[in-house]
């Protein structure tokens, strides 16, 4: 392939057109709104991704493995229930390690549960993590019933003061604190980034969700490696369930119920293959960046807000129809 | 050195439950040799190659490797020992590049767990350089071609110390020029002195590329020697345990005409394209791929229309345009890729066999269960499908018998054109004759056949007059006194 090719197909790559694609709504939202260039709004759109940044790597490690998760929602509200509960009814102590510990071991319990259900019982992973789902979610109501915990534990106001930097508008002189808990997406795709680009591990996982059996006959050790996917994405997302619980002041037994449609939707524009064995993590940040800026910016483009999901509905047809654009260009290209 | 031996097998045997797969094989492969295994399918290649890597360990018998007795081997322990295999799907990543799918597994192997992209680029340029292969390492595996996939899993192999690499049919899905440039590279890995065994059935590439060859039937190793012993006949009695008549095809002379085409054109596949089918005839068409045999067969049935040009079918003029067209004329199409096109694989054997008149069983909403039971029972019977009942799904049958299944799918449709695209691929000799013998049954009840192959020696033996194609235009229209070799040499044009 001459080198011209090569630039013509990666300045119409994938992630190049999500990037054109979020210069022009920022281009038209500036014009529309000048207040949109202000500092403002990037503190804004770091604080309201923090949560589908976790989210959308943790099942990104899924998908790649050739799974899919839909229960971590389910388990991170089981996992920022539970020890808001406890500390609510006298059972436990007020300490940021408490809290997060104890959310990241019911992470762990129902990851377990995942990998046995997927990896030993080969249950198709769509079906087994959706019953995981519904017992996590139906038992949590059954057994603790369904009350909103609203007021946070000292330990965990303390950890929601503490912020990175605060902008403060010169014109309104409102202020936009940065939380230190963006720190966590951030450190999280550069680990993960790292892991699946240089180590074993990680091509392991790349290897299972292209070719198990290829896998199996290589000495990858399969059922470790769907084991570990399952058990890092419940993990993670329980422990980014307690951030939320920090951040959002809020803690009930549905607040995270139905995000999983709208992550894997960002995993799968940001160039992750449901198939597997294929996504990245740059991909997935341009994935969410993308939907991110559409659910939080409609409105500085004219939009109304009621127009929101439909928007989102069309930036998902977007990479839809872009990946199946892709499939067939290098299809043309023929086999070498 | 060439007759040192490296490994060999004394009276090796092995049952599942109570199936005798191997009955007492003895095998000797040498250093430095290309050793064919050839045999009809379940004769217990498949069987015989786990033994050797370790797969499957045998009941009975004894494996030495340089003269060491092996007890218990272990995958391991035989690729410690050199033995590598190539199994039909390579077992390669699709969605890594060509430099990870070489390098991948011996870095595993190697207990390394981080990943340095320095050292699997390094491993597998080296690996490249040693099997003389180029291909870029940075493409990914999903899009090469079979051939090329195959290169990188030869290349695989001989990273990790190979002395002995078996092949399992290397060659079924591969062209007549990929075939060639594969023997120049396992003729250039025997120079390095690493022994070859390939799995094949196809005597005229044996021929090409093996020093000795080991026929094995029902789970016994029939005979073993040099290539220069076997002919035709030999081969195909080892191979069968029965004499197969191979008497070129010549019907009746008639001159009913059952097809005849006229100009037929699709711009970029085939121009001009005329001939008549009469009763009984069998017609062949062959060329090089891209030479637009293939698309002919498509155009017919309405695949990929052709643009221009008249058909007539039965004196009756008739217009394809679309596969429903094709069907409302009764014409039957046997795709090449059987696997992805005419085979719910999954399915049963009856459900396949209904699939295309499936509409004449539906009384009353509702479908004949009885009738298409019988209906499938019969064509078992009629065209000896090998199977127990109606019900296995098509996924258990051999290649041959799966094949079966395509042609009783569209012989219940009661066609009046019949075209067949490289109706053998992938099946043995003995099932071969039977389908030959079916489709010259079909020709002579009036049933216009068409095969499309690139199998020559086929061609020659089973069609009475052959088309042709080069370059998407027809170059001739012959009779079967052709042989293969003056054939061979009218595809490329020499």
């Amino acid at each position: 392939m001459n080198n011209e090719r090569r630039v013509s197909l990666a300045l119409t790559s994938t992630p190049m057109i999500l990037i054109y694609v979020m210069v022009v709504f920022c281009v038209i939202a500036a014009i529309r709104q000048p207040a949109f260039l202000s500092p403002a709004t990037l503190i804004n759109l770091c604080r309201a991704g923090i949560f589908t940044m976790c989210f959308a790597i943790c099942e990104m490690v899924v998908i790649i493995s050739g799974g899919i998760d839909v229960s971590f929602p389910a388990i991170g509200c089981v996992a920022m229930y539970v020890p808001m509960y406890m500390y609510n009814n006298g059972m436990g102590v007020d300490s940021v390690f408490f809290f997060f510990g104890v959310a990241i071991l019911i992470g762990l319990a129902f990851g377990i549960l995942n990998g046995v259900l997927v990896a030993i019982l080969k249950l198709p992973p769509l079906i087994a993590t959706l019953a995981t789902s519904s017992v996590a979610s139906g038992g949590l109501i059954m057994l603790l019933g369904t009350r909103e915990f609203t007021t946070l534990p000292p330990s965990l106001d303390w950890l929601y003061s503490i912020n990175l930097l605060t902008y403060t508008d010169p014109a309104t002189g409102f202020k936009y604190p940065l939380t230190i808990l963006f720190l966590v997406p951030v450190i999280l795709c550069i680990v993960v980034a790292l892991v699946l680009r240089y180590t074993m591990l990680g091509r392991g996982l790349y290897a299972i969700g292209g070719d198990k059996n290829a896998a199996r006959v290589a000495g990858f050790n399969v059922k470790k490696l769907q084991f570990t996917a399952y058990i890092f994405c419940s993990v993670m997302a329980s422990a980014t369930a307690m951030m939320y619980t920090t951040l959002m002041h809020s803690s009930t037994t549905t607040a995270l119920m139905g995000e999983e449609m709208i992550i894997i939707a960002a995993c799968v524009v940001g160039g992750c293959r449901l198939t597997g064995g294929h996504g990245s993590v740059g991909g997935t940040i341009l994935g969410v960046l993308l939907i991110t800026l559409v659910q939080n910016n409609l409105n500085m483009l004219g939009v109304p807000t009621s127009w929101q999901i439909f928007a989102v509905g069309l930036v998902l047809l977007l990479g839809a129809v872009l990946s199946s654009i892709q499939a067939k260009r290098i299809e043309k290209l023929g086999k070498i | 050195m060439a007759d040192e031996v490296f490994l060999k097998l004394v009276g090796i045997k092995k049952s599942f439950g109570g199936v005798h797969a191997l009955q007492g094989v003895d095998l000797e492969i040498r250093k430095g040799e290309i050793h064919c295994l050839a045999g009809e399918n379940g004769c217990g290649k498949s069987t015989l190659i786990k033994a050797i890597s370790g797969v499957h360990i045998p009941d009975e018998g004894s494996i030495r490797i340089d003269g060491e007795e092996m007890k218990n081997m272990k995958p391991m322990d035989a690729i410690n020992r050199g033995i590598q295999v190539i199994y039909q799907d390579f077992a390669v990543f699709p969605n890594l590049t060509v430099a990870e799918n070489i390098a991948l597994n011996g870095e595993l192997k190697d207990g390394v767990k981080r990943v340095s992209w320095r050292q699997i680029h390094k491993v597998a340029a080296e690996a490249m350089a040693r099997v003389g292969v180029k291909i870029d390492p940075d493409i990914r595996l999903e899009r090469l071609s079979v051939a090329n996939k195959q290169l990188v899993a030869i290349c695989r192999a001989i990273m990790n110390d190979a002395r002995l690499l078996i092949l399992d049919e290397p060659t079924t899905a591969l062209t007549a020029r990929e075939v060639e440039s594969l023997w120049d590279i396992i003729r250039s890995l025997k120079e390095k002195g690493i022994a070859i065994m390939i799995v094949n059935h196809k005597l005229d590439e044996i021929y090409q590329i093996a020093d000795r060859l080991t026929i094995l039937r029902n789970g016994s190793n029939i005979s073993t020697g040099a290539i220069s012993e076997y002919d035709q006949e030999r081969f195909t009695k080892d191979m069968t345990g029965r004499d197969i008549v191979q008497q070129k095809y010549q019907p009746a002379e008639n001159k009913e005409e059952v097809l005849k085409v006229e100009n037929l054109t699709r711009q970029g596949s085939f121009e001009n394209v005329s001939f008549t089918l009469y009763k009984g005839d069998v017609l062949g068409i062959t060329g090089l791929l891209g030479s637009g045999r293939g698309e002919i067969g498509e155009a017919l049935f309405g695949l990929a229309p052709a643009q221009s040009g008249k058909i007539w079918l039965n004196g009756k003029e008739i217009s394809i345009q679309s596969v429903s067209d094709a069907i409302r004329n009764e014409i039957g199409y046997v795709p090449e890729d059987r696997l992805t096109q005419g085979l719910f694989m999954d399915r049963s054997i009856r459900d396949n066999t209904i699939a295309a008149s499936i509409r004449s069983y539906l009384k009353r909403g509702k479908l004949d269960e009885r009738e298409m039971e019988e209906a499938t029972e019969r064509w078992i019977r009629e065209i000896d499908i090998k199977a127990p009942s109606t019900r296995p799904p098509v996924r258990t049958l051999s290649g041959g018998n799966a094949q079966k299944v395509v042609i009783a799918k569209w012989l219940n449709t009661d066609p009046k054109l019949f075209i067949l695209d490289g109706p053998t691929v992938g099946v043995d000799i003995g099932a071969k004759a039977e389908i030959h013998s079916i489709l010259h049954d079909l020709a002579s009840r009036g049933i216009g056949i068409i095969v499309i192959s690139d199998d020559l020696p086929e061609l020659v033996q089973n069609c009475n007059r052959i088309l042709v194609m080069k370059d998407g235009r027809p170059s001739g229209i012959l009779d079967n006194s052709i042989d293969e070799v003056s054939l061979g040499k009218m595809l490329i044009g020499a």
